[in-house]
């Protein structure tokens, strides 16, 4: 079934009586020729991709609770191409390209709204730092503006101008880099993968990985074995978890990412802000909420909740910044649990297991990056080759000292 | 969270600075033969469990002790603190 | 309209507000809702999507419908529950997401759009043409959306923030956390008893049941009198506990000034408690669920518990005549009391057919509500009779009551998931609840009054009991100990639309239809409807949309279950959370010892992290900064300038092993250096990157000063403890930090020596034999001060740094500038310090980022392979050592005046300004007022076989292309002739 303003009006004249399931809910098949664990964002655009691009039809993506549910569905919901270093830039800009079409490409509306993100400049040296990183930006074929005082000062009037403890020295803006309605990404993936034959299987948990002569041959799960030519896995934040089953050990550990929302409001920022000296970032959401963030807990967690010194830490850069905040009102805080890669970079790559493939370590940045992560996932599940803006994110990177290290907080992981 | 620290008793964990996994006291011997080995699994791969993990905090807002913290992972419940020295002696580490 | 008697409210002053631009009467103890009610008006708010006029449907903080504009200014507060503002005289308040008016808002169009807005809808249009999303549909969609609005003037109110601790945390002051705190506060412990009303009680007071020989109120009143007098009690009103945190902290936030015009002097608004609780007991209540029915979210109709709790606490009926419809035993209670305080019921619907009859008015049994009528406010409603008849009732109120939620949100902010219980047809807390937290009365799902001052009182001696603490049970005063009755009825099926979230507009149509798509796990129904997602979270709503769900899909509503509550259990204001860190406050602010003095001098200055340091110091006729530095360079390497470098991290190494240890702390060697000698030092990261660099003077056999820079002082002392604690431990060492210990200052240039002998006691010999290039002492100055001396250099001039005890900081610079006078002594600022570095090629934060390595800096030989350092294997991978590795270079414009931009990167002339072309990038660029030229040092592939090459600096961020010829980095004295003078 297409969607359609049309078709919306069809339905609206005849008691909604057409509309279907927007994805089946199939029973296990005993074989499939690939199969993708987890069905978060990454999991389901890789099965996307892989059934669309790559024509692998015979795919399925399993998922121990309902699609949508890991950090897809906890996100800010930011996207952004502004990126320094050579290893990355080039794969957000394939993303954001992507995130360009990707409604009429999957013919949902997933709400991507380009309209801006901006970080803050607050020194001299950080005004080095990010022109360093527009130059880059643009280097790579993305759009990358660099803005005075006075400029951000037109869009943000209501920002800390005068009475700062880190006053803004201007900003880096992005133009392209925008909001998008988080859980219709899942949703519109899942109904793209399922249009075109893949399996989404919900409430099927991996319990292991039949691993024979150093071949994977399936996945063991909660609804029975499930044999597979290639298995891959995008379990970000459960990675470890995951990939023990396989034996391995990852240069990954596992934090807890918190995220809030505001009570609704009346249109009040028109893009996403990043302060510069401080933990906060916000957009405001089509339905008026205020959807922002700051910086990770800080200990290993797989509780996806997080305490309070956090919460207050975020409200503090978020009045530091924006003094007129002080009488909204904090509806909600979630925690997501993150992959905290060693470099605070992602990893898309081969493992030492035969049939088995890895896609993980995306911090916090792993949102933003759906699209491209599944695009490269699925080009390496389909041809065993890595995707040309994706070469940087292999397993091995750490021992050949190619590390991909954006704030050069070194190998520990709570840092980046 | 509180934390138990062996000698000044319960404080804030927003006193500490977290580090990670306590395996980072067993450092290899850089002199020694294959040591790159061994030192990339050392600063780079993790157990990350879910569960019962022993981790590094700094109390740096306090006595600039390191400690060595047995917290549950799925819980954040603490069940053991220790001073790192104590740790890193009874693991061999000297000098 | 207000009733003649009764109430908790002080009839004998009379206070005015202003809602909707009319002014209105009401008394001391009202809410705005009650008192708007008693004024006859019920049209409070509008709905967020359909804009459907609406008044209260609760009489507390689950309020979904009546939210206000309260205040003006910066202190307006959008989206305040008109159900839980307490009247203060001249409030004012203003409705909301209405335009023109509340009572006719043009916006209430989308409720006839409403067969198209239906849930999800805008997932399957609006993209295409894909541009006009940004530009047309999604600005028409956010002007629509929203609810109140802020201005964006900064909150003029203060915000406290206060830590408390206490054996027992009582949450909720009604009867079992008022017998909760009886038992726990004459036992002794130090009991917290917190509670979000500004009258504490709980249903007490909105209830008419006796408690002993009296009002449940009165018997609440005395109560919580005699708790008054406990000392080891702290009574908290208007204090919500939002959220449940790791062991045993407990986030509340008090209301301190809200019901007061503005906050007193001194006072602040409100102040976040961070409760350390040993032990912690819910007594949190429950709430009442309304039932789902054709147009029933008129203003007029809300559950019968708020209609109860309006009449009996406030004297205030919506209407004259009002109606209830039930499917329990409780909405009885509210027909009862409505009677008895002389309102008009016009019938009491029960779906129950064996209802139990009532005295005063009809009872309707098997019958459901399937209709209603009133445009701005209910006037009538429409029942369907057991025997399939209908009847139109006229009523200007309708209480429903669907029966009640015990309030399980606290119990689920950790691990706990509540458990389905058919006996009363709710959730009861279940699963692992918070370690130290137990629950009691309502909350737990003991609804009568008898077992909720039961429970509150065995679960306070428990509590007490694992802690240690002997507490006695009070005797249990006489209450009413009715059981719950209820039939499990959820919503009267029809073709109309029957709401289930009211601010969210989700009805039961839109549940079926994500059934209908597949949306069936209650997170899929919740984030496709928005079901729960409005600012109460779905305290009214949750329960009848998961179990229209669990209809739909023939599940159980246990096996269905509830989405995740999280804090905060209310909304919390921004500015509570942030408290005083804001503005100027954001973070603390360290001064160096020479500010006042640099103050004097008009210096300006900058952040550096926490630092505030001299950036550079104007003079008179200078017309831009640019003057100013210049001045600053030239006058300290043509004769003598001055620079507060006391920022920059101090740590004192003492111990037998002390060099052994720097020896494995830095890349470089420390073992063989002289006593009175300092050396340069890089350190190394575990993984081979280079961490930071400084410089460690040898002052005795067994003692080391180490610097460090500015922004790394903490990390490096916390690194180099980690070593000495978790990796070497029987070293002979000890670490202290003394950055705030010693004030420092460069004395740079030609005459620093003269200058300096003019200080330094004549017992001292600082010729440059006694006292070469990289020596150090410990000496007096200025007649006996103790002092440190350093010859080392950052200027490249002949250059030291001495160090007095922090308290000397001020008179030392003072007695330098007095000194210096015959040689024209100059104070510079860290921008001159910056110049002076880049004309001398040294590496700096910019060049030190976390990401370079010994290699890439030029000192790639330092890195011992004699001895085994932090880093040193690490930096020995192939990928950090490949033939074009970056390098550290030195870059001069080809036309001396044309800037370098820092932040270019670096391409071949002639290359298209892409990726694959680039070579490095600019860190750090200057003026340099020594060469006349723009100079930048960078990072370059190869750059050590690139030298003479001409290249190019292209900005395109900047607009700028800059022809550039790499040289050395050491664009000054590249011998070290001038330090060593």
């Amino acid at each position: 079934m297409r969607y359609s303003g049309f078709r919306v009006l069809k339905e609206a004249l005849t008691g909604h009586k057409g509309w279907r399931p927007v994805w089946r809910d199939p029973d296990p098949q005993p074989h499939y020729d690939i199969v993708i664990v987890g069905g978060g964002g990454h999991g389901l655009a890789t099965a996307y991709y892989l059934a669309r691009q790559f024509h692998q039809h015979k795919v399925a993506v399993i998922e121990k609770g309902w699609i949508g549910g890991g950090n897809v569905g906890r996100n800010t919901t930011i996207i952004r191409s502004n990126y320094l270093l050579d290893g990355n830039e080039p794969f957000y800009e394939f993303s954001l390209k992507l995130w360009e079409g990707l409604e009429q490409d999957f013919n949902y509306n997933a709400m991507v709204s380009q309209r801006g993100i901006l970080n803050l400049i607050h020194s001299d040296a950080q005004r080095d730092a990010f022109t360093r990183r527009g130059n880059a930006m643009i280097l790579n074929g993305a759009d990358a503006e660099l803005l005075s005082a006075q400029q951000v000062r037109r869009t943000y009037p209501f920002l800390n101008f005068n009475d700062a403890r880190f006053p803004i020295k201007g900003g880096l803006a992005q133009r392209r880099g925008g909001t998008v309605r988080h859980d219709a990404v899942a949703w519109g993936y899942a109904r793209g993968a399922d249009r075109r034959g893949v399996d989404i299987l919900q409430n099927c948990e991996v319990t292991g990985f039949r691993i024979e002569n150093g071949k994977c041959l399936g996945v063991e799960t909660s609804r029975g074995f499930i044999a597979a030519g290639k298995v891959g896995v995008a379990v970000a934040g459960n990675s470890s978890r995951i990939m023990a089953k396989a034996g391995m050990r990852l240069p990954i550990e596992s934090h807890v990412l918190q995220a809030f929302v505001s009570e609704g409001l009346k249109p009040v920022l028109p893009g996403v802000i990043t302060f510069g000296a401080g933990h906060f970032y916000c957009s405001q959401s089509d339905k008026g909420g205020l959807v922002f963030g700051g910086d990770i807990d800080g200990y290993n967690s797989y509780a996806q909740r997080g305490n309070l010194p956090v919460i207050e830490d975020v409200a503090e850069g978020g009045m530091a910044l924006f003094p007129g905040l002080g009488r909204v009102r904090l509806l909600r805080a979630w925690g997501g649990i993150m992959d905290m890669s060693m470099d605070g970079s992602p990893i898309i790559d081969h493992t030492p297991i035969d049939g088995l493939y890895f896609n993980g370590g995306w911090c916090y940045g792993g949102f933003k990056a759906t699209p491209a992560s599944g695009w490269c996932f699925a080009h390496l599940l389909a041809t065993d080759t890595l995707h040309p803006t994706a070469t940087a994110y292999r397993l091995d990177r750490f021992q050949r000292g190619r590390m991909i290290d954006e704030k050069g907080m070194g190998a520990q992981p709570n840092l980046h | 969270m509180i934390i138990h620290h062996p000698l000044l008793g319960p404080c804030d964990a927003q006193e500490f600075t977290y580090m990670g996994d306590a395996r980072l006291i067993d450092r290899p011997d850089g002199m020694a033969e294959g040591s790159d080995a061994a030192f990339h699994d050392y600063a780079y791969l993790r157990e990350n469990p879910a569960g019962e993990h022993r981790e590094l905090w700094f109390h740096e807002q306090g006595d600039r002790s390191w400690l060595v913290v047995t917290r549950n992972t799925l819980t954040h419940e603490i069940t053991q603190v220790e001073l790192a020295r104590d740790v890193a002696r009874k693991q061999g580490r000297s000098r | 309209m207000r009733l003649r008697t009764g109430g908790q409210i002080d009839r004998s002053t009379q206070i005015s507000f202003r809602f909707d631009n009319r002014w209105y009467k009401g008394h001391p103890g009202d809410t705005l809702a009650s008192a708007l009610l008693a004024n006859g008006v019920r049209l409070m708010g509008r709905s967020f999507k359909y804009h459907r006029p609406r008044g209260p449907l609760t009489a507390g903080s689950d309020e979904p419908n009546a939210l206000v504009e309260l205040r003006s200014g910066g202190r307006q507060e959008p989206n305040t529950r008109a159900t839980v503002i307490e009247l203060f005289d001249g409030l004012r308040a203003q409705p909301q997401n209405a335009w023109p008016s509340l009572s006719f808002d043009a916006l209430a169009i989308n409720d006839r759009l409403s067969p198209v807005l239906t849930a999800g809808f805008y997932y399957k249009t609006f993209m295409w043409p894909a541009a006009f999303w940004e530009k047309l549909y999604e600005p028409i969609i956010r002007r629509a959306a929203g609810l109140g609005s802020i201005t964006t003037k900064p909150d003029p109110d203060a915000y406290d923030k206060g830590f408390l601790h206490c054996d027992l945390l009582i949450i909720g002051a009604g009867p079992s956390g008022l017998m909760a705190a009886l038992t726990a506060g004459r036992a002794g412990a130090r009991v917290i008893l917190a509670d979000e009303d500004f009258r504490m009680g709980g249903r007490l007071n909105a209830e008419t049941f006796a408690i002993s020989d009296r009002a449940g109120s009165d018997w609440a009143a005395q109560t919580l009198a005699e708790l008054a007098t406990l000392p080891n009690l702290r009574l908290m009103p208007r204090t919500t506990v939002f959220g449940a945190f790791d062991h045993g902290i407990y986030g509340a936030v008090e209301r301190v000034s809200d019901h007061l015009p503005t906050p007193p002097m001194g006072k602040p608004r409100q102040t976040l408690w961070r409760i350390y609780t040993k032990r912690t007991l819910l007594c949190a209540g429950a709430l009442e669920r309304p039932i789902a029915f054709a147009k029933n979210d008129r203003p007029g109709i809300m559950t019968a518990s708020a209609l109860r709790a309006y009449v009996n606490r406030w004297a205030a009926a919506p209407a004259d005549t009002a109606a209830v419809f039930t499917n329990n035993d409780d909405g009885h209670r509210t027909a009862a009391d409505l009677i008895a305080k002389g309102v008009k019921v016009a019938a009491l619907i029960d779906t129950r057919p064996d209802a139990p009859t009532i005295a005063g008015t009809e009872l309707l049994a098997g019958a459901q509500v399937i209709d209603t009528s009133g445009r701005l406010g209910l006037t009538g409603i429409t029942v369907k009779l057991a025997n399939g008849e209908t009847r139109k009732i006229k009523t200007g109120a309708l209480g429903v009551s669907g029966g009640w939620n015990p309030t399980v949100a606290l119990t689920c902010h950790q691990r706990g998931r509540p458990a389905w219980d058919d006996s009363i047809a709710a959730f009861t807390p279940a699963g692992d609840l918070p370690p130290g937290m137990t629950v009691a009365g309502a909350a737990e799902g003991q609804f009568s009054t008898h077992a909720a001052l039961a429970g509150g009182a065995a679960k306070a001696a428990q509590a007490l009991d694992d802690l240690g603490i002997t507490a006695r049970t009070p005797d249990l005063p006489q209450a009413e100990d009715a059981p719950t009755k209820i039939t499990p009825f959820w919503h009267v099926k029809g073709d109309k639309r029957a709401w289930l979230d009211f601010q969210n507009d989700v009805t039961v149509k839109d549940v079926k239809l994500a059934h209908q798509e597949g949306f069936r796990a209650v997170e899929h129904l919740k984030r496709y409807t928005t079901l729960g997602m409005a600012t109460d979270q779905g305290k009214t709503s949750n329960m009848g949309g998961l179990a229209v769900m669990a209809e739909l899909t023939g599940a159980t509503i246990a096996q269905t279950g509830t989405t995740m509550f999280r804090p905060p259990y209310t909304p919390v204001a921004m500015g509570a959370l942030a408290g005083r860190s804001t503005g100027p406050d954001f973070r603390p602010t360290r001064l160096t010892p020479s500010h006042h003095w640099a103050k004097e001098q008009g210096a300006e200055f900058v952040e550096v992290g926490m630092w505030l340091r001299a950036q550079w110091f104007p003079r008179p006729g200078e017309k831009t900064w640019r003057d100013t530095v210049d001045r600053e360079v030239r006058a300290t390497r043509a004769s003598v300038g001055v620079c507060d470098v006391t920022t920059l991290g101090k740590i004192d190494v003492q111990g037998r092993d002390a060099a052994a240890f720097l020896n494995r702390i830095y890349c470089n060697g420390f073992a063989k250096l002289a006593v009175g000698r300092v050396r340069y030092g890089l350190m190394l990261r575990e993984d081979g990157i280079a961490f930071d660099d400084g410089t460690a003077a040898r002052l005795a056999e067994d003692h080391f000063v180490v610097t460090t820079t500015t922004a790394n002082a903490v990390a490096v002392y916390r690194h180099m403890e980690f070593a000495r604690q978790c990796l070497w431990p029987d070293m002979d060492v000890q670490l202290i930090s003394t950055t705030e210990a010693w004030a420092q200052y460069a004395i740079a240039g030609p005459n620093a020596r003269k200058l300096l002998q003019k200080l330094v006691d004549p017992a001292f010999d600082i010729s440059n034999d006694a006292f070469p290039f990289m020596a150090c002492a410990e000496l007096t100055i200025c007649n006996g001060c103790p002092a440190r001396l350093f010859r080392i250099s950052f200027s490249g001039e002949l250059a030291y740094e001495l160090a007095v005890p922090t308290r000397y900081g001020d008179a030392l610079i003072r007695r330098i500038m007095a000194e210096g006078t015959e040689f024209g002594v100059t104070p510079y600022g860290t921008e001159a310090l910056g110049v002076m570095r880049i004309e001398k090629g040294h590496a700096a934060g910019n060049e030190l980022n976390g990401q370079t390595t010994a290699l890439n800096l030029g000192m790639g030989r330092m890195v011992s392979d004699k001895k085994d350092s932090i880093g040193a294997v690490l930096s020995r991978r192939e990928g950090l050592n490949t033939p074009d590795a970056l390098k550290l270079v030195g870059l001069r414009p080809k036309d001396p005046q044309t800037r370098i931009p820092a932040g270019a990167h670096l391409l071949e002339t002639g290359t298209r300004t892409i990726a694959a072309h680039d070579l490095g990038y600019v860190t750090s660029a200057c003026y340099s007022p020594t060469l006349d030229s723009y100079i930048a040092l960078g990072f370059l592939k190869a750059g050590d076989t690139r030298m003479g090459q001409t290249l190019r600096a292209a900005s395109p961020l900047t607009g700028e292309d800059v022809p550039i010829e790499v040289t050395s980095p050491h664009f000054v004295d590249p011998e070290g002739e001038r330090l060593r003078a």
